[in-house]
């Protein structure tokens, strides 16, 4: 034997260590294995199998009247959405930005705060009333509204950052050629901010993609609903979950988030500055 | 091209600070003008008040004979270049040129071409097609001057021009940059805090201090009669000797332990037994191994070299130390003797603060042999070491 360190402790903790990890990352991996594994399984249940290949739950989705549609939907609701915020907060976070007002930070620290109250469950019966009064009930104007309201402070939140690190040289120098201040913002701050826009707007997607409370809240006919609210209504005629169903349609869903993210990713690069400069 | 007139012009923030005194100051048609001062004296305000990015308190602002005090910068026909140049970083040089004739809505063709002939006449003509992080400080600094020739206007505003550039490059921007105002003839005017390059560039400038101009003149002006004690020590790449000093009865003053004869400017001026600050640079005081007649007496405490001469700092008799450039013909060593004699015609006297000499001498009447002023200065105080011709 040679001198030094027994090698069957080091081996054991070695060991240990990487069942401990392996169990952690079965533990996250399960849910996407099975979204992989699920839709292509004849006859799916609650566990990661190797499917019974098959593409007749595909079939079965595409002839469900609501599923196509609610897709459509989601996106009319996002696309939406995210235009709103993003237009809306850069003209909001570049004020805030330049102008100085007293209790600016305050402010948007308050507004932060409030917003995520405006989309969530504690206003739930303001938010629809008023909706009711505006003739916002069923209509994706209404639901693009109320989340547009929720989701601004936090997007104002993060361009403000994004514009503070925009030299006001650049936007003197254009007003001193002549450019009125949206034409600056135009043609200066917008393209030089626009890694920022564009996190907001994905962000933003992200979040109308995923919002299941405020659509179902505030749409009533089924042929509206968004595709996170008609994943609820797949139930079998037995009341049970209809496992083939709804593991089919969330591989749809989830496909087009993941397919932006990395887009967008590749072509911006996400860059959260947190104050620090670029 | 037209000249500039600013009339009583007041700068006040919100909160009360003073930023602009009521300034009375005319850049003539045609001039390279420099507004110089420490920082916080108010130059930088006023190059932008002038531009218009801050509005004025009180007072006007002529450009040509158009009152310009009420118009926003775009209407006033200028063209700034800022200290960071402000380049658009998503467009291309081409792009960054052409922009100031995108927004006056010049064709687009037509633009591109004169986008194209001011880069070419820069030397820009290889790298239009670059985006500004791609060049090089010197060429980020043409590019910015391309950008402002572009749209022809009426008067050029440069804030600190060459403070971003190394110090090697901004020597060559230096006479780059007075070579091309020549040659437009565009009356410009641009902020520095570095005499040197105000001197060096400009064809008359004005010393700051506190938001109120201390003295309008030419750089010869400037540098060789300084209207005060506060403009005496500021311009010079060696500071003045400025020495507290008693005029005694026949036409003398006495100095650091020395009796000097009293300045030629302040002869007649001045009367005996009144208190006065005597003001000499150490470029005008000869240095002599002997005693010599009217000089200061002292001992050598430190020897700087400065190239092709040395600046010695002499711990005089009077407690008081006095700084001399001294040519490579002498070689004194800390703790040697040595005696400092005053070029008389050079040598100032100021009472409370302000030269005592006749209203309406100006240096023209007084023109010395040899140095112009470019050539008695070096480079600012405290950037880079650059030799003083002496």
């Amino acid at each position: 034997m040679r001198t030094g360190t027994n090698p069957v402790p080091a081996l054991l903790r070695g060991i240990g260590a990487y069942v401990l990890v392996a169990l952690a990352l079965a533990f996250f991996a399960l849910p996407m294995l099975w979204l992989a594994a699920a839709p292509f399984d004849a006859h799916p249940g609650v566990t990661a199998s190797l499917p019974d290949f098959t593409l007749a739950n595909f079939k079965r989705l595409w002839n469900n009247p609501n599923a196509v549609d609610s897709l459509a939907s989601s996106l009319i609701l996002a696309v939406g959405s995210a235009v709103l915020v993003v237009g809306l907060s850069a003209l909001a976070a570049y004020a805030l930005s330049r102008v100085r007002i007293r209790g600016r930070d305050g402010l948007l620290y308050a507004l932060l705060l409030l917003s995520s109250i405006v989309t969530g469950t504690a206003a739930m019966v303001p938010i629809f009333l008023l909706a009711a009064e505006l003739n916002l009930v069923d209509s994706y104007l209404g639901v693009i509204l109320v989340l547009t309201g929720g989701l601004l402070p936090a997007a104002i939140f993060i361009l403000k950052d994004f514009m503070d690190t925009t030299p006001r040289s650049y936007e003197e120098s254009a007003r001193v050629f002549g450019a009125s201040p949206l034409r600056v913002m135009w043609d200066v701050v917008v393209p030089v901010v626009r890694p920022g826009l564009a996190t907001v707007g994905v962000w933003t997607i992200a979040q109308v993609w995923g919002n299941f409370l405020i659509p179902f809240l505030l749409l009533r006919s089924p042929d509206k609903s968004p595709a996170a609210v008609v994943m609820y209504t797949f139930y079998t005629e037995g009341g049970q979950p209809d496992l083939a169903l709804i593991s089919t349609f969330s591989l749809l869903y989830s496909l087009p988030v993941v397919l932006m993210f990395l887009f967008v990713s590749r072509r911006y690069g996400f860059r959260f500055h947190g104050g620090i400069k670029a | 091209m037209a000249d500039i007139t600013l009339n009583r012009l007041a700068k006040v923030y919100p909160g009360g600070v003073r930023a602009l005194h009521d300034l009375d100051l005319t850049v003539r048609d045609g001039e390279f003008f420099a507004l110089l001062g420490p920082s916080g004296c108010g130059k930088s305000t006023l190059l932008r008040t002038i531009a218009g990015l801050e509005a004025a308190s009180g007072g006007t602002v002529h450009i040509g004979d158009r009152d310009v005090t009420a118009l926003q910068p775009g209407e006033r026909d200028i063209a700034m270049v800022f200290q960071d140049y402000a380049l658009f970083p998503h467009m291309t040089v081409e792009e960054n040129i052409a922009y100031p004739l995108k927004v006056k809505k010049v064709g687009r063709a037509e633009r591109a071409a004169k986008a194209r002939r001011t880069a070419e006449e820069l030397g820009l003509g290889p790298l239009v097609e670059r985006r500004p992080g791609q060049l090089s400080g010197g060429q980020q600094q043409r590019a910015a001057l391309a950008r402002a020739m572009a749209c022809r206007p009426r008067v050029f505003l440069f804030d600190e021009p060459l403070s971003n550039l190394d110090a090697r490059m901004r020597l060559e921007a230096r006479t780059f940059l007075k070579k091309l105002q020549r040659e437009l003839g565009v009356t410009t005017v641009f902020v520095t805090h570095d005499q040197a390059e105000a001197l060096a560039m400009a064809d008359r400038l004005a010393v700051m201090e506190s938001g109120e101009l201390r003295q309008v003149g030419t750089p010869t002006e400037v540098f060789r009669r300084p209207a005060s004690t506060f403009v005496a020590s500021f311009i010079g790449s060696t500071p003045m000797n400025l020495v507290d000093g008693e005029v005694t009865a026949p036409g003398a003053v006495r100095v650091a332990g020395g009796e000097l004869p009293l300045p030629d400017a302040a002869a007649s001026l001045t009367e005996a037994g009144e208190k006065v600050v005597y003001g000499i640079r150490p470029e005008y005081l000869r240095w002599s191994d002997v005693p010599a007649e009217g000089a200061v007496a002292g001992t050598v405490s430190v020897v700087e070299n400065l190239g092709s001469a040395q600046l010695v700092t002499l711990e005089c008799d009077g407690g008081v130390s006095v700084q001399v450039v001294v040519s490579e013909d002498h070689e004194p060593e800390p703790g040697n003797r040595g005696w400092a004699v005053p070029r008389n015609d050079r040598a100032l006297l100021y009472r409370d603060g302000d030269l005592v000499a006749e209203h309406g001498t100006t240096d023209a009447t007084v023109s010395g042999p040899a140095e112009g002023p470019g050539n008695g200065v070096g480079d600012g105080p405290a950037d880079d070491a650059e030799p003083v011709p002496s």
